[in-house]
């Protein structure tokens, strides 16, 4: 360090001139850089990672890019996004379910030509896959929704029953038919997008979406009264009065349909 | 316009040793260049699959892996600690080229240098200024930079921006809007800064030169001597301060070019009539003793009219 009264020499002030240009040239740079790597992660929604893939911040600290994935996957569902056409992080790959979804090959060639890990190999049976949840998003428009039984979702699934079931429901148009309503089991969803890919809409009825948009979550702190109970074995809490349950029907206090909807032979006691 | 004392750069080459002689391992670079492309190139457009993949990571015949360790480096300090497979390619590549010289990827394998080659070509023809020159450790500064933004953001950062694996890719793959980024850098290399890019700037080609600081496969000046000063040297060579130290140095000096920011392209090789330099390893510092002590000047003709 100079003193107070003896200037910095030529060569030294020279040096730190450059040192400092160099560095705040650095720091702009770096700026612009870091920025389209924030910019990077925002993956389109439509846009599915391949089976096995890491989570988006991990994925794009692993995936260099290469295609191999691209180039084993046997039904052409994975490509490579192309600067400045999709929306994807240039050069990764991703598939659209709605174009051609994912066949889910049980030896995953996909990860299993990943050199780097990006898909992750420890993931061994395709039915652990996680490449999003189906969603059905519109129910408007699902043909099993207004008591069709189109169940195309439904068929397609390659975990069927399971990732997709039929739930009944009454069908209030008709009266007497039932709806069968496709519902998307979460936990067994692998995100394959068939169910996207096959709906009979113009525009799918059901989408696979990544999870953080697909799903919310319960809170910790949230308990079940019915699985304590269970658990317990007991009523949790002791001693608790039963109060007589409200019933729609004459003499009951329905505010919505004074004197009842329900013919009072349905009641319960009633006798016929 | 300034007169002309001098031949077009190459001239005097062509001369004496047919157009052929005079451009020999600028050919075998374009050859070498063209062979990596179709390489990978022949997959995808006949259906012949030698290598698959990209130069970021590919897979030869099947079981060859080979991952460049750039990307590889910049996926480690993101966080990610790669697959054993990438691990065993980015090794033999970086053996590989520490053999044969770090830069001998920006030269002979490159697909990004025969877009500043041209850039370079036209530079001259037009005979443009050399433009703004970044201080020669630039490009370290943004290797570093790199490194940097890679650890900070857990992204591999280049390949945001890698003109070369894009091109490469955008070939291979479908190119979106590549093509607007080889023009830009081609444009830069022309009008703003001469050799800019590759030169300059470019962390890839800076990360490989230092992978080949000792890099075996050297070009040396053994023969000197020889040299009658025509500068068509220093004008082709895209690093042209790595050649002085060789040619010009005093008598006992080292006459290998060991500047890691050769590139091994071999075209001073090329363009010298009298053959001063050639390919060898770094251990041959063998220099031709001058066949006259004092080298008369080569008297050179007049520009021709």
């Amino acid at each position: 360090m100079s003193g107070v009264g003896s200037p910095l020499s030529p060569q030294r002030r020279r040096f730190l001139q450059d040192s400092a240009r160099a560095a705040g040239g650095c720091v702009a740079a770096g700026s612009l850089l870091a920025w389209l790597a924030r910019d990077a992660r925002a993956l389109p929604a439509e846009a599915l990672r391949p089976p096995g893939a890491l989570p988006e911040q991990d994925f794009l600290s692993a995936c260099i890019r290469c295609g191999l994935c691209v180039r084993d996957c046997p039904y052409n569902t994975l490509k490579l996004a192309e600067l400045g056409v999709d929306a994807v992080a240039t050069g990764t790959p991703y598939f659209t379910a709605r174009d051609v979804p994912c066949e889910m090959c049980d030896d995953i060639p996909c990860v299993a030509a990943c050199p780097t890990g990006a898909l992750n190999p420890a993931l061994d049976n395709i039915d652990d896959a996680d490449m999003g949840v189906a969603v059905l998003v519109d129910q408007e428009n699902c043909l099993n929704f207004q008591g069709l039984r189109c169940d195309v979702c439904y068929r397609v699934c390659p975990v069927i029953d399971e990732a997709i079931t039929l739930e009944t429901a009454h069908n209030t148009r008709s009266g007497h038919h039932a709806l069968f309503i496709p519902t998307v089991h979460a936990d067994r969803c692998t995100g394959c997008g068939m169910c996207e890919k096959s709906c009979v809409l113009p525009q799918a009825a059901i989408k696979v979406l990544p999870a953080r948009l697909a799903r919310g979550s319960s809170a910790d702190h949230y308990r079940k009264g019915w699985e304590e109970k269970e658990a317990k074995g007991a009523p949790v809490v002791e001693g608790i009065i039963d109060l007589p349950d409200r019933l729609p029907g004459p003499g009951t206090d329905n505010l919505v349909t004074p004197g009842g909807f329900a013919p009072e032979y349905n009641l319960p006691g009633a006798r016929q | 316009m300034s007169a002309r004392t001098h031949f077009p750069v190459g001239q005097e080459a062509i001369e004496a040793k047919g157009w052929l002689g005079a451009h020999k391992y600028l050919l075998l670079r374009r050859a070498s260049q063209l062979l990596f492309l179709v390489l990978f190139l022949l997959g995808p457009w006949f259906g012949i699959w030698i290598v698959q993949g990209t130069l970021a990571g590919s897979l030869t015949l099947g079981v060859l892996p080979l991952t460049d360790p750039f990307v590889l480096l910049q996926s480690v300090v993101a966080g990610h600690w790669p697959e054993l497979t990438a691990l065993i390619g980015g090794l033999i590549v970086l053996v590989a080229y520490a053999l044969i010289g770090g830069r001998v990827y920006c030269s002979w394998v490159c697909p990004i240098n025969p877009v500043t080659d041209a850039a370079h070509w036209l530079h001259r023809k037009l005979g443009l200024p050399k433009g703004w020159q970044p201080k020669r450790g630039t490009r370290l500064w943004i290797l570093a930079t790199v490194l940097i933004v890679s650890g900070l953001s857990g992204v591999i950062a280049w390949e945001l921006i890698n003109p070369i694996t894009m091109l490469h890719r955008g070939l291979i793959f479908g190119a979106g809007f590549v093509w607007a980024m080889i023009v830009a850098i081609f444009f830069f290399d022309l009008f703003v800064s001469r050799h800019g890019w590759c030169g300059h700037l470019c962390p890839v080609g800076a990360f490989y030169g230092l992978i080949g600081t000792k890099a075996m496969l050297r070009v040396s000046a053994p023969n000197r001597a020889a040299c009658d000063d025509c500068m068509d040297c220093f004008a082709v060579c895209p690093e042209n301060h790595v050649i002085s130290p060789a040619l010009r140095g005093k008598t006992g000096t080292t006459p290998l070019i060991l500047s890691p920011d050769c590139t091994n392209c071999g075209r001073c090789i090329d363009v010298c009539a009298v053959d001063v330099f050639k390919f060898t390893h770094r251990f041959d510092d063998h220099v031709a003793a001058p066949s006259d002590p004092v080298p008369a000047p080569i008297q050179r003709a007049a520009r021709p009219t």
